[in-house]
């Protein structure tokens, strides 16, 4: 596979899989508002991971189309990071990852905007707009709830620590990436934990919370296809319907 | 509901959106919000999804004030018989265009 494939793979996979995730909240948000916010967080991902999936399957060239990607994949063919495929749990803890991935999928992007891949430029320019947003919402919720009531500041500091350990995967650069950085296709996304503490403690900062420790040896590895237990659980619910009924449609 | 429970709901928020091509706010409808800027965001989500505006208001519904249902006879039936208001007796000379 070529290493634009696995990039747009990658990132297709990243978008899909939240999406996936941030569905679960529909008709289980703490109010109806924010069942609809979250939804349209996701469907903007969706619309992301569509675009991507088609031109990871046009790069393989071997005729597989974004569905065929998305359902008939296994397990081990995703390449998404870890923080995606965390379960929602509570509200504080989806909002913490909310915070974590889209102030780096945004400043990730903010650099694809110039990539010399016109794809991958054409994506970043519409979806920097999106996840600004995405990144918006969860700035305001971290917010609230960490400056608000005692329950609410100790929920949010909870779901920070619960997150946390996630947070190093998404700043990991391998061989594939570097040679892609080399030729100006993708971004290093080592070069972006900077601007991210910067944001993400300023939120911090002005929701009273506290910034866990980083761990010693943090997890990884989806990139390469290694995920966490619950992932099989969401592609089994995400592709069963696929699966069970080839080639259906609305 | 209980006092209890009421107290804990999000206040309630008039929304008004102006349109791509329209001059002034129309109300579009009310949601609920736990402040302004979340009563915003809110507006955005659930009343401009399919390109419906440009600008969004967003006022606390307690902040409304509005006629009452018993003041009906007397706010608004004295208009009703007098037709005279209406500018429809006098005669369009043929000449004038575009009225």
């Amino acid at each position: 596979m070529s290493a634009v494939a696995t990039y747009a793979l990658r990132l297709g996979d990243d978008a899909l899989v939240l999406s996936q995730r941030l569905g679960g909240w529909i008709t289980r948000a703490p109010q109806l508002e924010e069942d609809v916010a979250l939804g349209n967080i996701g469907l903007d991902l969706l619309g992301q991971a569509r675009t991507l999936l088609t031109y990871a399957g046009e790069a393989q060239g071997a005729g597989r189309t974004e569905d065929d990607l998305a359902f008939l994949r296994d397990e081990r063919e995703f390449l998404n990071l870890h923080i995606v495929e965390h379960p929602n749990e509570d509200f504080a803890v989806t909002m913490a990852r909310q915070l974590f991935f889209s102030t780096w999928q945004l400043a990730l992007h903010q650099r694809l905007v110039a990539s010399t891949d016109e794809m991958f430029a054409g994506v970043a320019g519409k979806a920097v707009k999106e996840i600004a947003y995405h990144r918006d919402h969860a700035d305001q919720w971290v917010r609230r709830l960490g400056d608000g009531t005692e329950e609410s500041h100790h929920r949010m500091q909870a779901g920070l620590e619960r997150m946390w350990p996630y947070v190093a995967e998404m700043f990991a650069v391998d061989d594939l990436e570097r040679a892609l950085v080399e030729e100006g296709v993708a971004a290093d996304v080592s070069e972006l934990r900077g601007e991210w503490d910067q944001h993400v403690d300023a939120v911090l900062r002005e929701a009273t919370l506290t910034r866990p420790d980083d761990l010693a040896t943090p997890p990884g590895g989806g990139r390469r296809g290694v995920h966490t237990e619950p992932f099989g659980y969401l592609l089994a619910e995400m592709q069963h319907l696929h699966r069970s009924h080839p080639g259906a449609t609305w | 509901m209980s006092e209890d429970v009421a107290q804990r709901e999000w206040p309630l928020w008039e929304v008004f959106i102006r349109s791509r091509r329209g001059l002034s706010h129309q109300h579009v409808g009310s949601l609920h919000a736990p402040d302004a800027e979340m009563a915003l965001r809110n507006a955005r989500d659930v009343y401009t999804r399919r390109s419906e505006g440009v600008s969004i208001w967003v006022v606390p519904a307690a902040a409304v004030v509005a006629t009452s249902p018993d003041e009906k006879d007397s706010f608004f039936d004295p208009a009703a018989d007098k037709a005279y208001r209406h500018p429809t007796f006098y005669d369009v000379p043929a000449e004038v265009q575009h009225l």
